[in-house]
């Protein structure tokens, strides 16, 4: 951090100056000049707060994305459709037993078993080769998707939210100012703080087990330098296939989210494998803080743009991704 | 047949003017004559349903992926965004062409609104390629990914000049010199003019010096770069060059259907014409011709094979997807490079044969 502050001030100094006009938006009660001029402050805080959950949803799907791109060159074009499956699957499960939590954990380990499968029985076969190995994936992609159709037909689903979580509650946040001096606070629904929270739970988790563990280490050495790890004795398979089982578990789970606080259909697998792919071209190939932020970004993007220019918000987020490869093109937070 | 015998008779170098002719190595060979015959008098042959929905429909297809397939065999730089270009250039013939959404066409004539749509697809393909030259390799299909994507989104979410998701509807097609070209018989020609134009065009480039400096930058960017060679110039020029194919290929499309929207330039419309190019083989300009023929004839009569199977119908989609994986699995240079490992076993049962390995 400190680093970055001293190579790039006028950027430290930029993104500072962003943070800070960022915060002082949510705290601030807005005069009403700017009300006038960009429209109610509910109306940005709910586009500001639904950008961030949206953002915890795309980065537990990124994150598995970059995870398994960063130790195993595997560019996983089937990202979407492991997010669908698991989606479908939570549904499946939750419709069945009304568990929201049993939906979670069924999905993670079905899409996690289906990731242990692909990588034993297809990606070892093709170890090193890059674009084959692309190739097999969205060939995988187009199967698996047409399999869903089957199963699951067109319709939209929609995971039940559990009773304990449905409804908005307050938060500390100043919309407006009543007449009579009474402050108006912010209601939001309960579900999407908690995703969010869980989603940032499970990327300290992440960060935990990569930084401070024995696995963590090799995964992070073979992000590296897979040969030479594999020179030492690791038994760099059992690594290969323990990440392979996460990164897909972590877009079974980011399914049953997404189904729960949007909707599942097909046509979604894409969006979501869009969607990763632009987060992890922002963050930086391979990195988990990486994911985290561009995910960050490009959700408050995505719901900022669809609030105030609606008819060109994909654009922004397409800007963001062309300035980052033109003056980054590694990625914000790559080490290269 | 008299055609097929007298050609290699031609193999003969004899007159200067000859000689050009006779450096393509495509003109040596009497299946090549043959097939230029057959697809010269297919209209005499195929109904209007065969010479459109078939023919016409291949050689459109075919002309999209052989621009994949010159990034990707030449260049090292497998480009999903091919159709985005393609299809670009397709809303640009509507916008500025004539259609029956008067608020948004410009109502140019053809003359003026194709090439207009040209250049602008090229300018468009190569911005696009100088982002994705940044980054290398197997990022490459990601930006390009990313792209194509977001053009879909975009033009869905665009009514004041894409309209919407509805797309633009009833786009006219040229007439002139008494000749109705969107007809079936002229049209057909038209389409095979570009596709032989651009075919030709693909194999001059990759034996031209440019093509060569290309091929070398593959293979080994940065000797080239030592040898002296601009390596990013070399690439953007060659989506440039690819761009403009593409966007003939587009300009083709909206002529046959009369109208474009979101879902003709759809995430998995992009990934077909990779299955094209993969499918017919990567490495040489005719792969992508083949490619987009057996997915035509797929797509088109899958349906009742698979009814007539006992079979769901709609599994089309599962049928491609599985034998692009087999194609990926068991040839890295598609049905060609089946062919030929097929045919040198045979000419040479002795040795086992190798197939060629990664093709990027």
């Amino acid at each position: 951090m400190t680093r970055f502050i001293e190579r790039h001030p006028a950027w430290a100094l930029i993104a500072l100056v962003a943070v800070a006009l960022l915060l002082w938006l949510i705290l601030a009660v807005w005069p009403p000049g700017l009300e006038e001029a960009i429209g109610r402050k509910r109306v940005f805080l709910n586009a500001v707060l639904n950008g961030i959950t949206l953002g915890s949803l795309y980065f537990l799907v990124a994150s598995g994305f970059t995870l398994i791109f960063g130790l195993m060159r595997n560019v996983n074009l089937a990202h979407g459709s492991l997010y669908l499956f698991g989606g479908y699957i939570g549904y499946a499960i939750s419709a069945w037993t009304g568990s929201w939590i049993l939906g979670f954990i069924i999905a993670f380990i079905a899409v996690a078993l289906v990731g242990i499968a692909l990588q034993i029985i297809v990606f070892r076969r093709m170890e090193g080769e890059d674009l084959r190995q692309t190739m097999v994936t969205i060939g995988l992609s187009i199967v698996f998707a047409d399999l869903m159709l089957w199963a699951f037909g067109g319709d939209f689903y929609q995971i039940q939210t559990p009773s304990w979580l449905v409804g908005p509650i307050e938060l500390p946040l100043v919309t407006a100012v009543k007449s009579s001096g009474e402050a108006v606070y912010l209601r939001y629904p309960l579900v999407r703080l908690v995703i969010f929270v869980a989603a940032v739970v499970i990327g300290i988790v992440m960060w935990l087990a990569l930084n401070r563990t024995r696995v963590g280490m090799m995964v992070r050495a073979g992000v590296d330098d897979r040969d030479m790890l594999a020179a030492t004795g690791v038994p760099i398979q059992l690594v290969f296939v323990a990440v392979f089982a996460l990164g897909a578990g972590l877009a079974g789970i980011a399914g049953v989210v997404g189904g729960t606080f949007q909707s599942l259909s097909p046509g979604e697998d894409t969006r979501f494998l869009l969607a990763s792919l632009v987060v992890v071209i922002v963050g930086g190939m391979g990195s988990i803080p990486g994911a985290a932020l561009g995910a960050v970004i490009i959700g408050l993007a995505e719901q900022l743009g669809s609030v105030y220019i609606p008819t060109y918000a994909i654009v922004v987020t397409f800007l963001i991704m062309v300035l980052v490869l033109a003056l980054r093109p590694q990625g914000l937070l790559a080490r290269r | 047949m008299s055609l097929v015998q007298s050609a290699p008779e031609t193999t003969q170098p004899a007159a200067a003017p000859r000689a050009t002719l006779l450096a393509w190595p495509e003109f040596n060979k009497p299946a090549v004559w043959l097939v230029a015959v057959i697809l010269l008098i297919m209209p005499f042959i195929a109904s209007g349903f065969f010479l459109i929905e078939i023919f016409a429909t291949t050689l459109i297809l075919g002309t999209i992926a052989l621009s994949l397939m010159f990034l990707a065999g030449y260049g090292g730089m497998v480009s999903l965004m091919q159709l985005t270009i393609a299809g670009f250039a397709a809303y640009m013939v509507a916008v500025f062409g004539m259609s029956a959404n008067t608020n948004i066409s410009l109502g140019w004539p053809w003359w003026l609104a194709t090439p207009m749509a040209l250049v602008l697809a090229t300018i468009f393909g190569t911005l696009g390629g100088t982002l994705a030259v940044r980054t290398e390799g197997i990022y490459t299909i990601m930006i390009t990914l990313a792209i194509g994507a977001a053009f879909y989104y975009f033009t869905n979410q665009n009514w004041a000049i894409f309209g919407g998701h509805t797309g633009i509807n009833t786009i006219a097609t040229p007439k002139f010199w008494g000749v109705d070209w969107r007809a079936d018989v002229p049209y057909y020609y038209v389409t095979l003019g570009v596709a032989a134009f651009c075919y030709f065009a693909v194999q001059y480039v990759s034996r031209a010096p440019f093509g060569l400096a290309l091929q070398g930058v593959r293979d080994n960017p940065r000797r080239m770069a030592a040898l002296g060679f601009n390596v990013n110039a070399h690439r953007v020029a060659a989506y440039a060059f690819a761009s403009f194919i593409a966007a003939l290929g587009g300009v083709l499309q909206v002529w046959n259907y009369r109208q474009i929207s979101p879902g003709s330039v759809s995430v998995g419309a992009c990934i077909d014409i990779l299955i094209i190019a993969v499918v017919g083989g990567i490495t040489r300009p005719i792969g992508p011709y083949i490619g987009a023929f057996i997915f035509v004839i797929l797509r088109t009569f899958a349906l009742d094979l698979l009814v007539k199977l006992g079979l769901d119908g709609n599994r089309f989609r599962l049928l491609i997807g599985l034998g692009f994986l087999a194609i990926v699995f068991w040839s890295s240079d598609g049905v060609i490079g089946l062919w030929e490992r097929w045919r040198r076993r045979a000419t040479t049962p002795d040795k086992r044969a190798v197939g060629g390995h990664g093709h990027g």
